[in-house]
């Protein structure tokens, strides 16, 4: 179907009229991108939907070979041992590392979008190059520091990690939503006598909201991911990917597989609804602020 | 408190860029979190890099000035370093002609249709949400000796029947190209997602042919998203150790920096050549950005 789409809109484009044929523009050639572009994303899906096929697989000890479908594994997730403590651990680190960047993040992002003060580059600098390193540098340094400062390994100097990781793509994120902000809307408000308090919790936070929670799904998932920087400063402490990295010698179960195929489902889900209802309300938006 | 934070700064619209008090209290939480967690763990590890085991109790060092660490581990993993940049440009580079096609196609050929456009993002960004050792574990079972890829070339006698595809450097760049994909396909599309049309028309009404006109105006208009998709496929890629380890995709003869620095730091417990070597990673890698940045940023790449 995503062909067919893609190629009937191929097609349409090149109907234009006054513009000239080229070589290969009708024909084969045509048809090339869109099949190319199909193929490669079922390519990009290739190991998602291995990884959720066995998730129903009956595995005895190893979950490499098919050998029956069954929903056992989907019923009985916690049965393999430790993986659901696992995943409760990588939930409350990225629940909170996401709280904490969040917040941070976006008062750093309003600063620079609205306000001028010295050292801006140095900031920037400062934002950019927790991007620009490695994760295993941030990982061994990290370590580096708690080891040095004496502070044991755990579920602390994982979130201590994660937050500072997940910071910058927070700035970056939420920076662009309140520079794309249409400073008119803020002005019909502020021209309708609503007070700066009132200005801010029903024109600008509203228009900065989706903004915010992009940066906030954006942040889970990069903590709730996140194996390198982790597997550096957790000590004995299990999350759902170094759970996965420890069983991986000696087999991986399926419930790990039930459990990231669930996760995987949940955060489609999430993006598909916040970008659909991110659009109504920009749109609800423009047309209370138009129509007044 | 926040909220007087947030009135403030929405007053400032008339006065873009004003300065203020507020903006140093918005600041300087997240930046001495940065400081603290990014700048000094930095220093941390120079500062390990040069200290010398303590005599006395095996995985204690003392702080000292041994600078010859740095020479000791360039000499011993010389070439695990080598081959992490070169595995990293090679997945670099097969990651930007995997992505350029399809982000054009979705950028510019599917931009209206603006529902089928981000349904295919969504497709394009859909390995970010399921565990990255996962999809890489995958990966290890359907290339594997007895699964369907290998058997099939093995059938078609493109592969001897005693060759295997994983644990090769094969499988590992393999492994990163595919890691990264999304990291290169989705600034491709925004700088594309933005191209103007009328560009390419107008090279076409001037007799271009599509491949000159691709050449000379498709390609530099979406530098800014080449030169940022690279950077982030490039840097990640340099530095990982999942892909290249024997675990995953890897084997002995593939091993990067990433895996050296983990297993010293962590199984060995020798500190300063983990962090020598990370410093030595870091450096080398924040040339190669300054450099790439700089050129890209004042002559075309191409």
């Amino acid at each position: 179907m995503t062909t067919q789409e893609a190629l009937a809109l191929d097609l349409t484009l090149d109907a234009k009229p006054g513009r000239r044929p080229r070589a290969g523009r009708f024909g084969v050639g045509s048809l090339i991108l869109p099949l190319y572009s199909a193929l490669a994303l079922i390519f990009l899906l290739i190991p998602i939907v291995y990884t959720i096929v066995f998730s129903f697989n009956d595995a005895v000890k190893t979950n490499v070979s098919w050998r029956g479908f069954t929903l056992n594994n989907w019923l009985r997730v916690c049965d393999a041992p430790g993986v659901c403590q696992a995943f409760g651990n990588s939930i409350l680190i990225g629940v909170i590392a996401t709280l904490i960047a969040t917040v941070l993040g976006t008062m750093i992002a309003i600063a620079l979008a609205r306000y001028r003060f010295r050292f801006r580059a140095a900031t920037n600098l400062l934002i950019f190059l927790p991007m620009a390193t490695p994760e295993v540098v941030l990982g061994a340094g990290l370590a580096a520091q708690f080891l040095t400062a004496g502070v044991p390994k755990g579920i602390g100097t994982v979130i201590l990690a994660h937050s500072m990781f997940c910071l910058s793509f927070v700035i970056v994120t939420v920076k662009a939503r309140v520079a794309g902000l249409d400073p008119s809307l803020e002005e019909a408000g502020r021209d309708l006598y609503g007070s700066p308090a009132q200005v801010f919790l029903r024109v600008t936070f509203p228009l900065l909201l989706p903004g915010i929670l992009a940066a906030a799904l954006l942040s889970f998932s990069l903590s709730f991911d996140d194996f390198i920087i982790t597997y550096f400063n957790s000590g004995s402490l299990q999350t759902f990917p170094t759970y996965i990295y420890t069983a991986a010698t000696r087999g991986i179960p399926p419930q790990a597989n039930v459990i990231a195929s669930a996760v995987f489902i949940l955060a489609i889900v999430i993006v598909v609804t916040t970008q659909v209802a991110g659009e109504k309300r920009r749109k609800r938006l423009m047309k209370q602020t138009a129509g007044v | 408190m926040a909220i007087t934070a947030f009135t403030a700064a929405t007053s400032a619209v008339d006065a873009p860029k004003r300065r203020s008090k507020v903006a140093l209290f918005l600041l300087l939480p997240g930046l001495l979190y940065l400081a603290l967690f990014f700048l000094v763990p930095l220093v941390s590890l120079v500062i390990t890099s040069l200290q010398v085991p303590d005599p006395a109790v095996f995985g204690r060092y003392t702080t000292a000035f041994h600078i010859q660490m740095y020479g000791e581990v360039i000499a011993e993993y010389g070439t695990q370093i080598l081959r992490s940049f070169f595995y990293a440009l090679l997945s670099t580079i097969f990651a930007l002609l995997f992505s350029y096609p399809l982000a054009y196609f979705i950028g510019v050929k599917v931009r209206r249709w603006p529902i089928l456009q981000g349904l295919m993002i969504v497709l394009v960004i859909a390995p970010f949400f399921i565990s990255f050792l996962l999809r890489t574990l995958a990966w290890k079972s359907i290339l594997s000796d007895d699964g369907v890829v290998v058997s099939a070339l093995k059938g078609l006698s493109l592969l001897g029947s005693q060759d295997h595809f994983t644990g090769t450097p094969a499988a590992v760049v393999f492994g990163l190209t595919y890691n990264f994909i999304p990291f290169m396909c989705l600034p491709l599309y925004t700088t594309l997602e933005r191209l103007d049309v009328r560009y390419l028309e107008a090279a076409s009404d001037l007799y271009s042919r599509p491949f000159h006109t691709f050449r000379t105006v498709t390609l530099p208009l979406s530098l800014p998203g080449i030169v940022s998709g690279t950077l982030l496929t490039f840097i990640p890629a340099a530095g990982d150790y999942v892909n290249a380890s024997s675990q995953f995709l890897g084997g002995s003869s593939s091993t990067m920096i990433g895996n050296v620095i983990q297993s010293n730091f962590l199984v060995q417990l020798n500190y300063p050549a983990a962090a020598a070597l990370s410093i030595i990673l870091m450096a080398i890698i924040l040339v190669i950005v300054a450099v790439y940045v700089k050129r890209s940023g004042t002559d075309d790449l191409v």
